[in-house]
């Protein structure tokens, strides 16, 4: 056993307030710096560059001169840039709702407790995520192959045409297909989680007053777990806007379904990758984070609101 | 939804952001005048940069320069070949691009297709060839490959490496199975089209669901010249009656349906060719490597044609594909990577590449004896190479890509690819092609007539 010298043996040195003051807080923004350091690397100085690029134009003929808010007003004016941007808004405005309703009802059975064999449904439903979005892609784009995929497959077996899946009237459903396929086990854990955290007192109170499954869901598990359904519907509104992986893998399949400009994010990446025009793609980058942006704070506005 | 991993895709373009940025600064700096391209490097300049030793950096994907750069190396002790496979076509494109703006980084040598030749040397991004002696060697290189790295100028941005003078490759065993005649005319070539899809359902003449290359080769043999590039003044044009002669045979195939529409180099179109589903293929003299390590069970069934004419009679050909090598501007140690180009394309490299693969663009060995009686096993025994090198000698040399044909051809499935599958035109397709690519021409700083 050792004993410490009690540190009062040292001579009493009162610090004037002010310069501890301004110790502590430098002592405070020594911890802080690596992460200030890192978040200002990665995160704010890309966001600045990009903000930087936008305000010039670079051409093969003429060089790079400052433009100010042209690239801007360009893209404001972009029909292919809307056009983008309408296709991700339908695709959010029926992917999103079928995936997150799938989800839910995922949840929900998985949580009632009737289920035979959960632990094994519940994993096999997460398991989609697990796999890579570029295999899933590839895996989902040689199905729906109409000569030597499974719907060729199909086609030939019971000796029926089948719509192509990756003509440019269906592609958009195809890619939404494969999304809800890998995203449905992700949103399920979330809803999940967020019922089994739900009180048992809670629904012993409601057997007691005679509520059924139907009442107990609308009565207790859903308002017990809105703040999980909006967080999963923010993410999904950022994903949709943010598609990307699904249609530039299944673009060397359906050429001539998906154009250069299918979503806005393959739209910025062609126009840097294809046309040199670095500094309009980060225009268009910039204008359709601050969309993003303006969606997913109003659908959180609107869902907290009423979730009080 | 794939938060997740689009955020990887994200990070990956805001990463890309980043370094152009940088490069954006570095070209405001360094905004020094060249003029460094007049000089002139004597036969004497360069053999003492050979002696002298040293590095150069090569960016290619070409297989077959492997054997040559080592070759080089044993030749020219204290010659380094760093032989860099920078990405296939539009990748390096990028990459070179990049490193042009960065004005880092940028290698000695470069590989360039023929059709991005304009892009590279009207912004001034290759050293013209010509201060090397390279006009000199005009008449070693067949007219196609030649036209080609001149880019639409009287310069000389690279010597030619390979070619692709196009043929038929047609399936044999289905010809024969149907009797139906080998096509010399793209009206008969219609006309099998509409016998062999009714013979067999499942067959049909060709894989087609809109590819750039394709369509403009097609053009130059029709004798349709859409692109008038004159310095920074260009012109573009799907109106003329090559375009007209093109569109009016292909719209007849589309819309009969007589083409599968499979994606060219998929399993499913290797498939195809191997089964002889997809009967014809009109492309570039490079193709015999391909299927034969593509479509091995179809070894002997398939024989090389000349392209099928659009007047009966004709003897006109086109290029499809192929590539040079070139000397950035900013590349180091000129003198030793011009000596390495020539090695390689107009040098003894030449053999060594043809040995392994090759396509050649060099007249005396497109007429060599032996190269012309080089039996292919795969076509059962055809000197193919006679069709080849018939077809070299009559490719127009007039034919013009846009400095710009990088993009443009991104853009070709945009527009023309509707084509195959809606309602819209092939003229209606070309027009709109027309469109996009005057729009960007007119945005990257060009006068474009319409």
């Amino acid at each position: 056993m050792t004993t410490l010298q009690p540190p009062a043996a040292a001579e009493p040195r009162p610090v004037p307030p002010p310069v501890r003051r301004d110790r502590r807080s430098w002592t405070g923004w020594g911890f802080l710096a690596p992460f200030v350091a890192v978040f200002a690397l990665v995160f704010l100085a890309p966001i600045a560059y990009s903000v930087y690029l936008s305000l010039f134009r670079d051409q093969l003929i003429g060089g790079t001169t400052f433009v100010g808010l042209d690239n801007y007003a360009e893209a404001l004016k972009d029909e292919r840039f809307w056009a983008s941007l309408g296709r991700v808004s339908l695709f959010l405005a029926v992917q999103v709702p079928v995936m997150l309703g799938i989800a839910l009802l995922v949840a929900l059975a998985l949580d009632s407790g009737r289920l035979y064999g959960r632990d094994f449904f519940r994993i096999s439903i997460f398991l989609p995520y697990a796999v890579p979005a570029v295999v899933a892609t590839l895996m989902w784009g040689f199905m729906y192959g109409t000569r030597f995929g499974l719907v060729g497959d199909i086609n030939g077996a019971l000796g029926v045409s089948l719509p192509d899946p990756l003509s440019p009237d269906l592609v958009l459903a195809s890619i939404g297909n494969i999304v809800t396929w890998e995203f449905v086990g992700y949103n399920m854990l979330i809803f999940y989680a967020a019922l089994r955290v739900v009180p048992h007192s809670l629904y012993e109170a409601a057997q007691i007053d005679g509520a059924g499954q139907i009442r107990v869901i609308t009565a207790i598990k859903l308002p017990a777990i809105r703040g999980a359904l909006v967080i999963a519907t923010i993410f999904s509104i950022i994903g949709s806007f943010q598609l990307f992986n699904e249609p530039s893998i299944l673009q060397p399949l359906a050429r001539n379904a998906i154009t250069t400009d299918y979503t806005p994010n393959y739209y910025t990446y062609a126009l840097s990758f294809n046309g040199q025009q670095h500094n309009y793609s980060a225009t268009v980058a910039i204008v359709m984070g601050l969309i993003t942006m303006a969606v997913a704070y109003a659908v959180q506005l609107r869902g907290m609101r009423k979730g009080v | 939804m794939p938060t997740h991993l689009t955020t990887h895709a994200r990070r990956l373009l805001r990463g890309t952001a980043l370094v152009c940025a940088l490069a954006l600064g570095a070209t405001a700096c360094g905004d020094s005048d060249d003029g460094s391209s007049n000089k002139a490097v004597s036969e004497a300049d360069i053999q003492a940069a050979l002696k002298e030793g040293g590095t150069i950096t090569v960016w290619a994907w070409e297989p077959t320069l492997k054997q040559v750069a080592a070759d080089f190396e044993k030749a020219h002790p204290g010659v380094k070949v760093n032989l860099v496979n920078a990405g296939t076509n539009k990748d390096q494109y990028t990459a070179l691009q990049n490193a042009v703006s960065a004005q880092k980084g940028v290698p000695d040598v470069a590989q360039i297709e023929y059709y991005a030749m304009g892009q590279f040397a009207l912004t001034e991004q290759l050293t013209d060839l010509k201060a090397f002696g390279a006009g000199k060697l005009s008449a070693k290189f067949s007219p196609g490959p030649w036209n080609g790295v001149k880019a639409g100028s009287d310069g000389v941005y690279a010597l030619p490496m390979d070619s692709g003078p196009m043929a038929l490759f047609y399936s044999k065993k289905v010809f024969d199975k149907y009797h139906i005649k080998v096509p010399t005319t793209w009206a008969e070539y219609l006309d099998a089209a509409r016998d062999l899809h009714k013979a067999d359902p499942k067959a049909y003449i060709t894989a087609d669901n809109g590819d750039a290359g394709f369509a403009t080769s097609m053009l130059w043999q029709a004798g349709s010249r859409p692109y008038t590039v004159d310095g920074t003044k260009v012109k573009i044009d799907f109106s003329d009656q090559g375009a007209k002669t093109f569109t009016g045979t292909w719209q007849q195939l589309i819309d009969e349906k007589l083409l599968a529409e499979v994606p060219a180099w998929t399993d499913e179109w290797y498939k195809g060719l191997a089964d002889g589903s997809i009967a014809t293929l009109a492309t570039g003299a490079w193709m015999p490597a391909n299927l034969e390590s593509g479509a091995k069970a179809a070894s002997g069934d398939w024989r090389v044609a000349p392209m099928p004419q659009w007047t009966a009679g004709g003897q006109v050909s086109a290029e499809n594909g192929g590539s040079a090598l070139a000397l950035p501007e900013l590349g180091k140690n000129e003198a030793l990577a011009y000596a390495f180009v020539e090695y390689a394309n107009a040098g003894d490299g030449v053999q060594t590449r043809l040995k392994n693969g090759a396509f050649p663009a060099t007249t005396a060995d497109l007429q060599s004896t032996k190269f012309q009686d080089t039996a292919f096993p795969y076509f059962g025994g055809q000197k193919a190479n006679k069709v080849f090198a018939e077809s070299a000698a009559n490719v127009p040399d007039d034919w013009s890509y846009l400095p710009y044909q990088v993009y443009a051809n991104s853009v070709f499935n945009d527009t023309v690819g509707k084509a195959y599958v809606s309602g819209t035109t092939l003229a209606e397709g070309f027009a709109s092609w027309q469109q996009a690519s005057v729009e960007y021409g007119e945005e990257q700083g060009f006068t474009v007539e319409k």
